[in-house]
């Protein structure tokens, strides 16, 4: 068997690293930061526990930043210009999904993008990005913004996710306000004591909310939202096969600057007006895959038999000719099998098509299947 | 009855000309999960160093090598419906394969039980 990769370097710590550790967290480096894969119980427990509870995630690792700008207006702009999403008209305490776009229309990374709710923070809006991306997101960003709206990273900010059907129960036991709020909408709040900002958003599929809070009380909150008995650390490994179950692509593998959010799956997120007007980067390529459909995209599979079929996987028809490859892959404990996600030509993305998935040099027949692979179960 | 190791953490319990492959309790707790287990065909000829079987966890797929040359006897048929075997009973139920030894003289490059523990410790 390989002995694991072990990495030199430095890592960064969450607020949190002590709390993973001294709970007998699996440390590994994770976007240069030393995060918990799994706790004592493993991936399947944790994973099964948050389709079932309550999984409590530190994702302190993600890039918070704001743009800050003079208006709503102005700074939306600002945004527009870099992302394919309608932000002008995000209204006040709500969040959006979208993908910051190279020239050619591929995707630099996606993030999410919050109109605060406080009318005394016209003019902010605030973002999410990936952690292995935030360096060169940043530099993206100062660069091409109007010298009107700057970019504020916020180096002191933690952030955890709770996530599952007893999220909400959770939440409301430390602060009532919380259970009214829908997906996607975003609330400051106080939780245990805390302020904190929360969004009714999350990365598993469940409901759930992620809490923005300051790092010198990140333990305190992580502390107050693990004394409830519905629940229970998760790490990255469970979150990985959350995320794949939900159909939700993670950036470096499902989606990158070599794939339009059109060929992703995520033309939703491109709202109508963003469509018809464009004035975002790759517009034109974007405009013409949706108009004609781009040359592949993005599908679920589900292998036949039991096993999984890992990122980089070709895809080939049942005669052999190679149609895609698989760009996440693995064992799904709620659905119990085997699901992938992948590229594949067009004419052949059809739910149910019979596809082969080359594992080890023999062909695993497996069918496109629609995502995501456990429904969702969002606060709508 | 004699139990060998090799630094990639399969062990191998020798009885007489046959061996029982599995992976070491060490192994399992890297692993994680398990998930899958990928077996060869009975009857397969293995050289020493050769890919024997696959074992996937959650995470990921890692290779089990064989650890000395042979011929698979028998092969543990179980792990396809409870591959959690692995992870409960690595030494005992969660066996992958049986070989028949056909080179005895390369157990003598193996690790002992004493020597595999003081190794495990040396890594971790």
């Amino acid at each position: 068997m390989a002995e694991p990769a072990r990495a030199d370097e430095p890592l960064l710590k969450t607020p949190l690293h002590a709390e993973h550790v001294a709970l007998g967290a699996r440390m590994v480096p994770f976007a240069g930061y030393d995060m918990p894969v799994q706790y004592p119980t493993g991936i399947l427990t944790e994973h099964t526990w948050t389709r079932e509870h309550a999984g409590l995630f530190d994702v302190s690792h993600m890039g918070q930043a704001a743009l800050v700008g003079p208006d709503h207006e102005t700074t939306a702009r600002a945004l527009e210009a870099l992302v394919p999403a309608d932000i002008v008209n995000l209204k006040p305490g709500q969040q959006r999904y979208s993908q910051l776009l190279s020239e050619e229309g591929g995707i630099l990374d996606d993030l999410m993008v919050t109109r605060p709710a406080d009318p005394a923070a016209d003019g902010r809006l605030l973002l999410v990005v990936n952690a292995s991306m935030k360096g060169a997101d940043y530099a993206h960003m100062e660069a091409r913004l109007p010298a009107n709206v700057k970019l504020v990273r916020f180096e002191d900010r933690a952030l955890l996710a709770i996530q599952g059907p007893k999220a909400a129960e959770v939440m409301a036991r430390l602060a009532p306000d919380t259970a009214d709020m829908t997906f996607m909408a975003v609330r400051p709040t106080k939780l245990a004591g805390l302020d904190v900002h929360l969004s009714r958003s999350g990365y598993t599929g469940e409901d759930g909310y992620e809490i923005s809070v300051a790092d010198k009380d990140a333990v305190a909150l992580w502390r107050a939202l693990l004394a409830d008995p519905e629940v229970k650390p998760i790490g990255l490994g469970a979150r990985d096969s959350l995320r794949l179950e939900a159909g939700l692509c993670l950036y470096g593998h499902d989606i990158d600057t070599n794939t339009s959010p059109i060929e992703a799956g995520l033309t939703w997120s491109i709202q109508k007006r963003r469509r018809e007007e464009g004035g975002f980067p790759g517009a034109a390529r974007i405009q013409r895959e949706i108009k004609e459909g781009p040359a592949r995209v993005r599908v679920g599979l589900k292998p036949e038999g039991r096993a999984p079929a890992r990122e980089g996987t070709l895809i080939t028809t049942p005669d052999g000719r190679e149609v895609g490859v698989v760009t996440s892959g693995g064992f799904g404990p709620t659905v119990n099998g085997p699901v992938a996600m992948g590229y594949v030509s067009r004419d052949v993305s059809a739910v149910g098509t019979d596809l082969h998935l080359m594992v080890r040099g023999k062909p695993l027949p497996a069918k496109v299947a629609a995502m995501p692979f456990t429904p969702h179960r969002y606060k709508r | 009855m004699t139990t060998r190791y090799t630094k990639d953490h399969e062990y191998i319990r020798v009885e007489g000309d046959a061996g029982t492959i599995g992976i070491s309790d060490y192994a399992q707790s890297q692993l994680g999960d398990v998930v899958f287990v990928e077996l060869p065909s009975v009857g397969k000829t293995l050289a020493k160093g050769d890919e024997a079987a696959v074992v996937e966890s959650v995470k990921a797929a890692s290779e089990v090598y064989a650890p000395v040359s042979g011929e698979v006897l028998e092969v543990n048929s179980g792990l396809e419906e409870n591959p959690g075997t692995v992870n409960e009973d690595p030494a005992g139920r969660g066996w992958f394969l049986k070989i028949r030894l056909t080179n005895p003289g390369e157990l003598d490059g193996l690790l002992t039980e004493e020597q595999y523990q003081e190794f495990v410790k040396s890594i971790s």
